[in-house]
This record gives C-alpha cells, sequence and structure tokens, in this order.
C-alpha cells in the first residue's frame, strides 16, 4: 500500500515554472521527480495544452519535457511534509506515499481571486479561469453569452478564448481605469510587447465591449443565472448572460511553503537571488513568488533548476531576463490595482464562506479572523480558508492565520505513517 | 475604552480568562449582583476551550471527579434550554467500548457504579453495539451507554456565557493581558491597572505567570476534523482504554476517541503528551492517533480529513482541578488545571467559586478542590 521514494530534486507543480525547473535541473545530471495534482501537466494556464501541436511557447517546453528524464507523477497531492526529515506525504486517488529529497522546488502556482457580490454563488457565476478549464475540458459555449468581468490581462485572453469557442462576449467589463491600463499597455510594447499581445487580443475581441472603470455589482436570475448587473460611473444597466465570468486576478498558492516553513513577506514566498526560500533546501519559482505571468514563472523556473543543481554560475546568467520579466509583474501590480468601491459590493446577506455559509452581515461586525472561525465557522470548511480569507483580507483587512496539514482534505489514512511511535504509543 | 478610564476601574471581582470557565464564572457573578469584569487578552473561547472536542462527560475517576462532573452536567442541561442553536448543544450520550471481556468487566463496573448514583446508563452487548454504531469494527465486546453525556462547541457556550454576563452588567475588557497583581489591584500590560475585591485567576496554563501556589502542567493534544458525513457516527465513543491513556502521567499516549458534530463533521482523537509548548502539529502522533482510530473505525480511513490541530490542557499533580482561595492570598481565588475536562466542569466551577466567595452553601463538598490540599497522588 504505502511506498516510499526518493528523489534528488523533488519539484511540485507542473506549471511553467515546475516544468523549466524540472529541465533544467534534470538537464545537469539530476534524478528529478515531478509531483501534480492535475490529470496531466501544465498547470493552469497550460492546461490541456500538452498534446496541441502548435508552434507556441507551450509545446516546445512539453517537447523539452518530455525528452527529459524527469519522472512525472501526475494526480498526487502534497498534503504535508517535514522539512527536517526532508519527506513528503502524497496522496493519489488510489495510495498515499512518502518522497524524500536533496531539494524541493516549490511550483505551486496561483489560483483565482474572487470577491463576493450579491449573486455570486448562483449557477453559471464563476471564475474566469474557471469557466475557461470547463470550456477546455469540453463545456460546450457556442451561442452562449458570458459577461466577462474583473481585472488585469487574463480578462482578454479569456474573452478571446470564448469566442473562438463559439461564444459571444457583450462586454468585457475590466474595474481598472483606462487611465491606469494604457499606461501598463505602453510600457510592456516597449518592454515585453510579446508576451501580452494587446493588439492582437483587440482585434479577436472586435464585437466586444472592453470598458473600463466598469464592474458587476450583483448577478440576478430566480434559480439560475439571468443577467449580470454592471456598473461604469453613474450609468447601471443589466447584461442579459448565460455566464458571468468573474476574477479579479490572481493570488499565489503559498500554503504549502508556508507549512514547509519557508518565510513569506506580503503575502509571498520570499526567495533569494537564487530563488532559494529561508529554508535552506526549499526553493520556490513562479505564481508562488510574486504574480508575473509565465515568462517570469519559466525564468525562475530555469534558474531554480539550475541553483537546485548545483550550478550557481549558470543560473547567474539568467537574472538580467528574470529583472525584465519581475518589472512586468510589478507594472502589472499598479496597472490593475483594485478600487475601493469593490469593498462595497457584499449585502448583508451576501455568502462569503461558501463552505460553511457565512453571510457578510455575521463576519462585518467581528474583530479579528480567529473570532470570525471560532464564532461563525468562517472558513473552516474544506477550502480552508482559501477563498474567504483572502477576501476577508481584501474587505477587513484580517490576515489569515497559521498553515496546518493536511494542506489540501486528504483521506485520514493518508495522514499516517510509517513510524516506530506507532509501538511506544499504544496504551 | 481608553486606558484613562480603566486605571479608575473597581470592581467587586475581576475574572482573568476568557474561556469556558472564565466566561462561565463571569455569568455566575453577574447573576448574583457581583460588579463583575472579565479580562481576555485575546477572543473569548478562544484557547484551550477552542481546542478541545466539547464532551459534556460524566467521569468516575475518583468521587470527586464523579461528584463535579456529574453536577456540571446537570447544570449544562438546564442551561441548554436558553442556548442559541450555534452552541450545537446534543444530548447525543456517550458510548465507553469494551474491546474484549476485561474491558468489558469494566462497564459492568461503570454501570454499577453510575446506577448507584443515579446516573442513566445502559450496557450494550456486541449486538446492540453493532445497531448503535455499524461502523465500529465487528467483535467488539460491548459498551457502555452514558445516556446524558452531551456535545456543546465550546466557543460559542463560551460566547453565551460572556454575554449573559454582560446582560446582567459585568464588563468585559479584551486585549488586554493581566501582567500582575499588586496590593487588590491587577496591572495589564498597556500598564493601567485594575482595582478588584476578589480575583478569580481562569486562564487555563498561564495562571502559573501569576501566582507562585499554582502546579500546573500543560498536556499537549491533537485533534482531526473530517469533512461532513452525517450519519457515520452518532454518539460520542470512547475506548475503554482511554483511561489508560489519560492516566498515564509521564509518557505520550494516544486513544480512540470520536465525536459526531451536529454539521455532520466527526472529530477524532485524542492523545496526551507532557513537557512540550510546541503548537505544531506532530504528524507521529497524529498517525498514532489515527491509527488507533482506525482500529475500532476501520471505515474513518477513507474518509477526508479537512483539519488537524494541537491544544494545551492543564493538568493538575493528582487530576482534580483548582477551585478555590490561592495559598497565597485571601481574596485571589484559582479557577484552573482542568485538564479534559474544563467544558464540562466550567459550570460546577463558577457555582463552587460563587458559593465560596458570597458565603453560600454548596450542592457538593468543595474540599477535594480546594488548591490548599495536599495532592494524594496516584499515578
Amino acid at each position: 500500500m504505502k511506498r516510499r521514494q526518493f528523489a534528488s530534486v523533488v519539484v511540485v507543480g507542473a506549471g511553467p515554472a515546475g516544468l523549466a525547473a524540472a529541465i533544467r535541473a534534470s538537464e545537469s545530471g539530476r534524478q528529478v521527480t515531478v509531483l501534480d495534482d492535475n490529470p496531466s501537466a501544465g498547470g493552469q494556464i497550460w492546461r490541456g495544452e500538452k498534446d496541441r501541436r502548435s508552434g507556441n511557447d507551450a509545446s516546445a517546453w512539453f517537447q523539452k519535457f518530455r525528452t527529459c528524464p524527469a519522472e512525472m507523477i501526475t494526480g498526487a497531492r502534497l498534503i504535508h511534509g517535514d522539512p527536517e526529515r526532508r519527506i513528503l506525504s502524497v496522496e493519489t486517488r488510489q495510495e498515499f506515499f512518502e518522497i524524500g529529497y536533496d531539494k524541493l522546488i516549490l511550483a505551486t502556482g496561483a489560483r483565482e481571486f474572487f470577491l463576493p457580490f450579491p449573486g455570486w454563488t448562483l449557477p453559471n457565476v464563476m471564475g474566469v479561469g474557471g469557466l475557461q478549464a470547463l470550456v477546455k475540458s469540453g463545456l460546450p459555449v457556442d451561442g452562449k453569452r458570458i459577461v466577462v468581468a474583473g481585472t488585469g490581462p487574463l480578462l482578454l485572453a479569456a474573452a478571446a478564448y470564448f469566442r473562438k469557442h463559439g461564444a459571444i462576449v457583450p462586454v468585457i467589463a475590466e474595474q481598472a481605469e483606462w487611465r491606469s491600463v494604457a499606461g501598463f499597455g505602453i510600457r510592456l510594447s516597449k518592454n515585453l510587447g510579446k508576451l501580452f499581445q494587446a493588439r492582437s487580443l483587440r482585434l479577436a475581441l472586435r464585437s466586444s465591449r472592453y470598458t473600463f472603470s466598469t464592474w458587476v455589482e450583483a448577478a440576478h436570475g430566480k434559480d439560475r443565472l439571468e443577467n449580470a448587473q454592471v456598473r461604469t460611473g453613474a450609468k447601471v444597466w443589466r447584461e442579459p448572460c448565460d455566464y458571468l465570468a468573474v476574477g479579479y486576478g490572481l493570488k499565489p498558492n503559498i500554503e504549502l511553503p508556508v507549512l514547509m516553513g519557508c518565510r513569506t513577506q506580503s503575502g509571498v514566498v520570499a526567495v533569494d537571488e537564487f530563488q532559494q526560500t529561508s529554508q535552506e533546501h526549499i526553493y520556490c519559482a513562479g505564481e508562488c513568488t510574486g504574480i508575473g505571468g509565465v515568462d517570469k514563472s519559466l525564468i525562475e523556473g530555469e534558474i531554480t533548476g539550475l541553483a537546485a543543481a548545483g550550478l550557481k554560475d549558470s543560473a547567474r546568467r539568467l537574472f538580467a531576463k528574470r529583472r525584465k520579466t519581475r518589472q512586468f509583474a510589478n507594472v502589472l501590480d499598479r496597472a490593475f490595482a483594485l478600487r475601493p468601491e469593490l469593498r462595497q459590493l457584499p449585502l448583508d446577506g451576501t455568502i462569503v464562506c461558501r463552505c460553511e455559509d457565512v453571510r457578510w452581515g455575521r463576519l462585518r461586525p467581528m474583530n479579528s479572523w480567529r473570532s470570525a472561525k471560532l464564532e461563525s465557522r468562517c472558513g473552516m470548511g474544506p477550502c480552508q480558508g482559501r477563498v474567504c480569507g483572502q477576501i476577508l483580507e481584501f474587505l477587513l483587512g484580517w490576515h489569515p492565520e497559521s498553515v496546518r496539514p493536511p494542506v489540501f482534505p486528504a483521506r485520514l489514512e493518508s495522514l499516517t505513517q510509517d513510524s516506530e511511535m506507532k509501538e511506544s504509543l499504544r496504551t | 475604552m481608553g486606558n484613562l478610564s480603566l486605571t479608575s476601574l473597581s470592581f467587586d471581582i475581576v475574572v482573568l480568562g476568557g474561556g469556558i470557565v472564565g466566561t462561565a464564572c463571569a455569568r455566575e457573578f453577574a447573576e448574583a449582583g457581583l460588579r463583575t469584569a472579565l479580562i481576555e487578552s485575546a477572543e473569548i473561547g478562544g484557547g484551550a476551550t477552542a481546542a478541545g472536542m466539547g464532551h459534556i462527560a460524566v467521569m468516575d475517576d475518583s468521587e470527586a471527579q464523579f461528584a463535579l462532573t456529574r453536577y456540571s452536567q446537570l447544570l449544562w442541561k438546564e442551561a441548554a434550554e436558553r442556548f442559541p442553536p450555534d452552541v450545537e448543544f446534543s444530548p447525543s450520550g456517550a458510548l465507553w467500548v469494551a474491546a474484549d471481556e476485561t474491558e468489558m468487566r469494566e462497564v459492568f463496573r461503570k454501570q454499577h457504579y453510575y446506577i448507584q448514583r443515579g446516573v442513566p446508563v445502559e450496557v450494550l452487548d456486541a449486538r446492540s453495539l453493532a445497531e448503535a454504531e455499524p461502523n465500529l469494527r465487528p467483535g467488539l465486546e460491548g459498551a457502555l451507554l452514558v445516556k446524558e453525556d452531551a456535545v456543546v462547541y465550546p466557543p460559542c457556550a463560551a460566547r453565551f456565557f460572556i454575554t449573559e454576563a454582560q446582560q446582567h452588567g459585568a464588563t468585559l475588557i479584551l486585549g488586554k493581558r493581566a501582567v500582575g497583581t499588586r496590593g487588590n489591584t491587577v496591572q495589564l500590560d498597556d500598564g493601567s491597572y485594575i482595582a478588584y475585591g476578589n480575583l478569580v485567576i481562569a486562564n487555563g496554563i498561564v495562571a502559573q505567570s501569576l501566582t507562585s501556589s499554582v502546579q500546573l502542567e500543560p498536556r499537549k493534544g491533537h485533534l482531526v476534523i473530517t469533512d461532513r458525513y452525517p450519519g457515520f457516527v452518532s454518539h460520542q465513543i470512547i475506548e475503554l482504554g482511554y483511561l489508560k491513556s489519560a492516566h498515564s502521567i509521564q509518557s505520550d499516549s494516544v486513544a480512540f476517541n470520536v465525536q459526531p458534530r451536529p454539521s455532520g463533521q466527526i472529530l477524532i482523537g485524542s492523545s496526551r503528551q507532557y513537557g512540550l509548548d510546541d503548537s505544531a502539529v506532530d504528524m507521529k502522533i497524529v498517525s498514532a492517533m489515527l491509527r488507533r482510530a482506525f482500529e475500532y473505525m476501520p471505515g474513518l480511513r477513507r474518509l477526508s480529513a479537512i483539519r488537524s490541530w494541537t491544544g494545551f490542557r492543564a493538568a493538575t499533580p493528582d487530576k482534580l482541578p483548582l477551585i478555590g482561595p490561592s495559598p497565597e492570598a485571601e481574596n485571589i481565588y484559582l479557577a484552573t488545571g482542568h485538564e479534559g475536562l474544563g467544558i464540562t466542569t466550567s459550570l460546577g466551577t463558577a457555582k463552587l467559586l460563587a458559593d465560596m466567595i458570597l458565603g453560600r452553601r454548596s450542592a457538593i463538598a468543595k474540599d477535594p478542590y480546594l488548591p490548599s490540599r495536599s495532592y494524594a497522588l496516584h499515578a
């Protein structure tokens, strides 16, 4: 039932950062194992692109990964780890096992950031990335009306994707002001035009309205979504739709790094120039060190893979390239900063914690995350505050508490370990 | 409330600690008409109160333990009529499970003991145990059903007690920590002082930092909670071996102890460790605890766990709480050292203390819990 494994370098997460890290470490002669809880490699951004033969970045990296000797274990979820013993506990659908490492690379990526508004729990209201993932795995949207709202360049990419699959996107509601995003566009075309490809996206979205300073205030419908209430300045209208895809950007998945004892700063994992965390044998790459997109993830992944393999000089040669991608991340942050009006969206009856059905009216008068947890069970459900924790950080400035195992819900048996303690503890 | 106003405050009673014991005491004093204040440095019900299971249990380790737990249990039953739903009081009963004939003899001994003392119990044979809890493994000998044992959600019970205290005029001082006492005043960490007629130290293991007369040991425990599986477990279920675990003074121990929450979630315990002050979850202990649980309930293996955590019980050498005047000063009272029974015995503790301070007659003898007692060690 239980197997134990070891790899010189273990990489957690097979998105762009994890793949790049695995490739570089493996090319450097290290024995590498990559773990990812999805059914295939690619992460969120390259989901479903593994077998596509397009000439894009993704297929080139997948090709390199296929030909390198790194071992890939999909459907493998990290549930806890012990940085002292350098062991991770892993659960798959069928079994659980422990894997030891010399160096650990955490490339745990990011998740969508949601904000609660009246009606956000209606069926067919979902995350931009969530809906995109459903379409990628076969949900037909041909002829469906999809309102896309929130903030950031991902809105455009997602809208273009929905259009490509036959959907009608009547409006793309970007909460940021035109002025700040325009500045973003200019700087991008100077530095990283290739990445954002704003112009080509705009062409793909010709018949969609991309409006700034605009956000969805509410979703209406009896049992299912009927329309989205959109506001821009003083103007409010209801946009009929079949789906409402909302995303307020991304938040790094730092739970596993935190559980492993890595220090964080401003909500991201703190790393040195070689992407090493405050834990000597643990490195971090990609979105978990700061949201910055594919290019930042790839270059950080490469540096991490080389550094973990001990090739510091080779890693150092990539620093300049990384600097540019990080500048992009900073610009992104400033251009799409969330407007304070979004804090006014939830009404007292609006659910904030979806696992435990805790409403805004219950939480608003409380004075800490801890009180809210104790008294209302907010954040105590299966998602362990992953959704409501970041919402309440934005709405009330509360900071989530420490992370305790399991990082994700896990079968009870997966929390057991082979241990000499077993005998001595028997009563 | 600013610091200036606090410096001039004085109360008949100042309670330190907003856990289940402190809030129950504040409520008792305020209801008796005393001018009461409660000082809590963090959240109401956020310490050991939040870390425990919330089992309202009658126990028979000793006559004194029985008297206090039974008295308290009846007080809970009475108080429950006014509980809001979030206190989740649920009189589901407890099953003490016997794995073999030796343990079954213990079931009959307990049955006899409880019946003599008017506690409603029933012995289940192997078959009726399997019917009552189909997810227990086959082959167990039987169990003792203690019918009036109940389950609560302790943080909300503490919140309810402090709210009732406030309705009777009590003052709640949150976010300040008591750092010392001097001449009938308590000094807070912001430099302010509060004068008291009587001081009640009810802050669990922290009590040691305020009075040298307290001999407490932190006893670390782990718990795991599952996702929602309504009906998987119907009673609090404890192995009889639990007593051996609870009694062990030196070594780490684990025992099978599960509890159904009204949400359908299952709480799984329990562990006891001495000599630790690190609150980190120790997966070795969790592992041993779960393996023990699987031996009794194999079906637990595939259920989904969503969280694990730890807490510290404040343990005395004779496993009875400290309730009464401290040996140092006659107007400083202790209400601590409840080990794993603080939720249950909070209400009895509050009554006994109020009886002492107000010179009322107590329903049970108070001598066994007086801090001035000499410890009869029975390990």
